[in-house]
């Protein structure tokens, strides 16, 4: 028993150093990310222009990147090319590109069934190459996946084929891209994670549940859609989105997203906002902790953010929003 | 008990090289552990070189205590030269008075190594606060004093023993 201790103190330990280079340059890279006093001066330009020229002479964008989803695509990669550099295995990163994955197989099924390709149908920040992705949807070859998408690509390509039912295809594919996030967070062995993907789930049940609402669909739909989680009793959820909206808010008071209920009740957007601050909230202490992957994952999620509310305020800008509606929906910022 | 204290001298040696062994490797990894964190600080800003070396180097100090105590139990046990007729209670009392540095040298250093990392983190940040920075490691760096003193004390102090 003292000999496995050992072993596991030794172990943690070692996981402990394996990412001191990383955290350290990530540390001074944390000083060029946006913070609050930078998000004010972008409200304060005047036009979607002047915002993209304050983020380029912060260092935003590459070369040749003229407008804003160039411009927000850059930093992306660079993060991802960041990443890259510093960390060996990238498959410790899975967790926020599986979901990637789910989507090239959506979208290859869409192409099959519809015989024309869309542009930029596909991501390439993902786990999977989507051309193999795309090759075993078109050619049904399912093999050419690995097994936990086999049989949800096999059984939404079906549905999608035979019946054209692409809500019921989404559906599959999308409780399965939980089902592997929610797995892939878990056997991570990271707090930060396993919270992480924890609050994405409940995220996406509380969304199922509220839209079945408004649409009328039934418990069967509930039961086919609902991902279960730790921090929600699924069956309980169901049960009170058969009773309706009010019964959903009573059931979430009761746990740990009670904060979250008035801002269901205000909107979608607004829910969604909430959980994109509560996940700001749990990689905050990450700014103090020099040891394990936490910092970096940290980082990556903290540039997420900063991308999303980029794009939320030149968004805002181009469509000449009032600032305060703009004010509204951005994110806390993680410096 | 003649036959034992022919093994007196065994026990104060294997003393001597535990002092010298345990807190050098200590040492090692926690200079390896500040370096590895340093040299990524340097990728970013190479300007905090200077910083970040002092932090790096601050875990290095149990190596030398462990040598420190290793050479003078060496010195008084004959090895080095003079007499090496030491009794087995005699060489057990000196295998006894190293352990506080190949105890605590050992368990200091790691743990220095881990405040001097997360100092460095705070010279990538706040190049500033660095004053403040080191003092963190260097609390740590007082039980390995003690536990230096001690050894010093008790190995010189078993030298005067007549048993």
């Amino acid at each position: 028993m003292t000999g496995l201790k050992l072993k596991n103190k030794s172990k943690n330990e070692m996981t402990d150093n394996l990412y001191l280079y990383a955290v350290a340059r990530i540390r001074s890279r944390e000083l060029s990310l946006l913070n609050k006093a930078d998000i004010d001066q972008l409200m304060n330009c005047k036009s979607e222009k002047d915002a993209l020229q304050f983020l380029k002479d912060k260092g935003w964008g590459r070369d040749g990147a003229e407008t804003a989803e160039e411009v927000l695509m850059a930093e992306r990669e660079k993060t991802w090319d960041l990443l890259r550099e510093l960390v060996d295995d990238m498959s410790v990163f899975n967790v926020f590109l599986c979901v990637n994955d789910f989507h090239n197989v959506k979208a290859a099924i869409k192409q099959a069934y519809k015989g024309t390709k869309i542009p930029n149908m596909y991501y390439t920040d993902c786990t999977l190459d989507p051309e193999t992705v795309k090759k075993a949807i078109i050619e049904q070859d399912f093999s050419l996946l690995p097994e936990h998408m086999r049989e949800a690509a096999k059984e939404a390509y079906e549905i999608q084929l035979h019946t054209g039912d692409s809500q019921l295809c989404d559906i599959i594919i999308d409780k399965a891209a939980l089902e592997t996030l929610y797995a892939e967070g878990n056997a991570s062995g990271n707090e930060l994670i396993e919270q992480y993907v924890e609050l994405k789930v409940a995220q996406a049940d509380i969304n199922i549940a509220i839209r079945s609402v408004k649409t009328g669909k039934d418990k069967d739909f509930l039961r086919r859609a609902l991902v279960p989680c730790k921090s929600l009793d699924i069956e309980k959820l169901i049960e009170s989105a058969a009773m309706g909206m009010e019964a959903i808010y009573d059931y979430l008071n009761k746990t740990v997203y009670s904060d979250a209920v008035p801002a269901l009740k205000e909107s979608a957007q607004a829910f969604e906002r909430w959980c994109d601050n509560r996940i700001i909230e749990y990689i905050r202490p990450q700014k103090y902790n020099p040891f394990t992957l936490s910092p970096i994952a940290a980082y990556l999620l903290a540039r997420e953010n900063e991308i999303k509310t980029v794009r939320i305020l030149l968004s805002g800008k181009r469509n000449d929003i009032a600032d305060n509606v703009i004010r509204e929906r951005l994110r806390d910022m993680y410096v | 008990m003649k036959l034992l204290n022919e093994y007196g001298i065994a026990f104060a040696l294997l003393g001597a090289v535990l002092a010298a062994l345990v807190p050098g490797i200590a040492s090692a990894k926690a200079v390896s552990m500040g370096g590895v964190a340093g040299a990524g600080v340097i990728t970013e800003d190479p300007a905090q070189f200077g910083k970040v070396l002092i932090l790096q180097l601050l875990p290095g100090t149990q190596g030398i205590y462990g040598l420190l105590i290793a050479f003078i139990t060496l010195s008084q046990i004959g090895v080095l030269g003079g007499s090496s007729d030491i009794s087995f209670v005699k060489g057990l009392l000196y295998f006894a008075a190293c352990l506080p540095i190949v105890i605590v040298g050992y368990s200091s250093a790691i743990k220095q190594a881990k405040a001097a990392v997360a100092s460095i983190n705070v010279v990538a940040k706040r190049p500033d606060q660095f004053g403040k920075a080191m003092i963190f490691p260097a609390m740590v760096e007082t039980y390995a004093i003690l536990a230096l003193l001690i050894s010093i004390l008790a190995v010189n102090g078993v030298s005067g023993l007549n048993i």
